[in-house]
């Protein structure tokens, strides 16, 4: 470094590159990791395909037992986790950086816990079913989003008071669901299970197809929006200064944030902690700025990850995903609250 | 670079809730100088730089930029001309000082015109120009709160605005980073001619490094002007309540407040006080 000091010029294009290549290099990383957890959560387990078997299949040859496994099992379910996760590591991170927090993620302060109740809501009371129920979750979502920006407003826009509100509510929400399990027949429950923990068991090529358009439409918009994230990281005011359009810039992300793990939620359930996860570990990985391409791959990779385990832990048995992330997001939690003197960084 | 760009308040009514903090203040920022505001705690100071910085809509009145009503133009534009250094800025842990001080360059880059050799050169002359190029591969949050602050005015420096507005940039700084602090303003105003309004605690500092100062007091200016007609013994009585003498500072010979609290009030005082009303 200090050879460049004479250059100033060339030593702050040294540093910014090597930075840039730290960033390119875990995206990189991330990148293959989620590619080859794919093909694994889709290759192995108790029904292993070979790959060159799993190649055939793609190209349309029918093996018998194989492609019915493959097509309508295996690779939907891994389809919609890497995207499900994808979207709750992007929403996670966005609202971790906006509260400064990172006890403020989606899964945290209730907003998938309204998206759950909502759709349980629609399933056990109204009999709604296929592409309503995820409508209704998205609108849990952000009823709970609203609620929480109308409250933190009249309290003088305390960041922690939103969280202490926000964790308030996704205690009510999940006492919501529970209640409303035990008012339906075994039936609905069983269908009604997916909401309580996130699972990836009932993944269909149709809940994959409107997963991949919600996320193709969301995550341009968070790519739009990141330039505004990294002024806002920086605190409301600085951001003004360089000019950005704070309150426009505000609502926008916490919308993305919201509808992002409202899609995921409707997909999977609440698969835990995933939105919780992904923008810390990310942002461990690349230390500093927060970046959401990075987010989103760790959110996919855990669960690609959680849901390896999950298939294979019990034999004969599918656990549902969320059993597993949460078993990871909750001594993570605890660690985070024990080492609360840096909290208040964001994720 | 030299002052093209001029800064003013026209009736202006500021404030957070239904009581107005600032209340119809009118103030014309000197071009290329350096202007202060002073005032008491909770006289109006910080709300009124954020008013000029755009970050409080006014209840009424406006805030003009070259004669334009600030919050009719684009606000990316305006941060091509006047950079801001907020009260207290947060960085991100890990954030490097490059990384931080190149943010400054946002409002020059877009979609299609991302960091370039120009970004480059303006980061690295504002390191330079903050003594602070030693620390560039360096992350923030291990900084001390001298270079800290050093870094965040190399942002607003890489910027490249004509006008720099500073919210109390000398806090929670020991005497010596102050003057260090007003010494980087002063030069920065005397290379480039960038116009700096600054809100400061310290009324002798202030003195000593402005043009021009601005007193206010319940929101309102009760005088403005160069240091020697607005620090006065009358002045400062009414904007901070509080008895005191000046006398010229003998190094800088700008005004300098010598307060006179109840402990001292005795004959020495009121010789001092005699010797300054003689003087």
């Amino acid at each position: 470094m200090s050879v460049l000091l004479d250059r100033p010029a060339a030593l702050v294009r040294s540093v910014h590159r090597a930075r840039r290549r730290r960033v390119r290099r875990t995206v990189a990383a991330l990148t293959v990791a989620v590619l080859a957890m794919f093909l694994v959560d889709v290759l192995l387990g108790t029904y292993t395909v070979t790959m060159p078997d799993f190649l055939r299949i793609l190209g349309g040859t029918e093996i018998p037992g194989a492609s019915f496994i493959v097509m309508e099992n295996k690779l939907p379910r891994a389809v919609v986790g890497l995207l499900a996760g994808a979207a709750f590591g992007v929403s996670g991170a966005v609202c971790q950086t906006l509260l400064r927090n990172p006890l403020a993620s989606p899964d945290v302060i209730g907003v998938t816990s309204g998206a759950s109740a909502a759709a349980v809501l629609g399933i056990v009371v109204l009999g709604v079913r296929g592409q309503g129920v995820s409508w209704l979750a998205l609108a849990g979502g952000l009823l709970v989003a609203l609620t929480l920006h109308v409250m933190a407003r009249g309290g003088g826009a305390s960041c922690h008071r939103l969280v202490l509100v926000g964790i308030g509510c996704a205690a009510l929400l999940q006492a919501v669901t529970s209640y409303l399990l035990t008012r339906s027949d075994i039936r609905t429950a069983s269908e009604v299970m997916v909401w309580l923990n996130g699972s990836l068991n009932d993944s269909t090529w149709e809940r994959a197809a409107h997963l991949l358009l919600a996320t193709g439409l969301l995550l341009p918009v968070a790519a739009h929006l990141a330039h505004g994230l990294r002024g806002l990281e920086l605190g409301d005011d600085a951001a003004a200064g360089l000019g950005v359009p704070v309150a426009r810039v505000r609502l926008g992300l916490l919308l993305l944030a919201v509808a992002l793990a409202a899609v995921a939620t409707a997909a999977t359930g609440p698969v835990a902690f995933v939105a919780f996860l992904s923008g810390p570990i990310a942002r461990r990985l690349l230390g500093g700025a927060v970046s959401l391409p990075a987010a989103g791959l760790v959110g996919a990779l855990v669960v690609l990850a959680a849901e390896l385990v999950a298939a294979n832990l019990v034999p004969g048995a599918v656990l549902p995903v969320g059993v597993v992330t949460g078993a990871l997001g909750a001594p993570f939690l605890l660690w985070l609250l024990v080492t609360g003197s840096r909290v208040g960084r964001g994720g | 670079m030299s002052g093209h760009h001029t800064l003013g308040a026209r009736d202006l009514t500021l404030g957070y809730g239904a009581a107005p903090i600032v209340e119809e203040l009118s103030l014309t920022v000197p071009r290329g100088k350096v202007t202060t505001i002073v005032g008491a705690n909770a006289c109006g100071k910080s709300t009124l730089l954020r008013g000029l910085a755009r970050l409080l809509r006014p209840a009424a009145g406006q805030v003009l930029l070259d004669g334009r009503s600030i919050h009719d133009l684009p606000t990316r534009q305006v941060a091509r001309v006047m950079g801001l250094l907020p009260q207290s800025p947060v960085a991100p842990d890990g954030l490097t000082v490059v990384d931080l001080v190149g943010r400054g360059r946002s409002p020059h880059q877009g979609w299609f015109r991302q960091w370039s050799a120009a970004d480059e050169t303006a980061v690295a002359t504002a390191l330079e120009a903050t003594g602070t190029l030693d620390l560039a591969h360096r992350t923030v949050d291990e900084l001390s709160g001298g270079q800290r602050q050093r870094v965040w005015i190399a942002m607003a420096l890489a910027q490249e605005t004509d006008v720099l507005l500073l919210d109390e940039p000398t806090t929670f700084l020991d005497v010596a980073h102050q003057v260090d602090v007003l010494d980087l303003l002063a030069d920065l105003n005397q290379r480039r001619g960038t116009t700096v309004v600054a809100v400061l605690h310290d009324l002798n500092l202030a003195a000593r490094y402005s043009d021009h100062m601005v007193a206010l007091l319940a929101g309102r200016v009760v005088a403005a002007g160069p240091p020697r007609a607005v620090v006065t013994e009358a002045t400062v009585g009414d904007v901070f309540g509080m008895r005191c003498t000046v006398i010229d500072d003998p190094v800088a010979g700008t005004p300098l407040v010598i307060p006179l609290g109840r402990k001292q009030a005795g004959p020495a005082a009121s010789r001092a006080v005699a010797a300054g009303a003689r003087a």
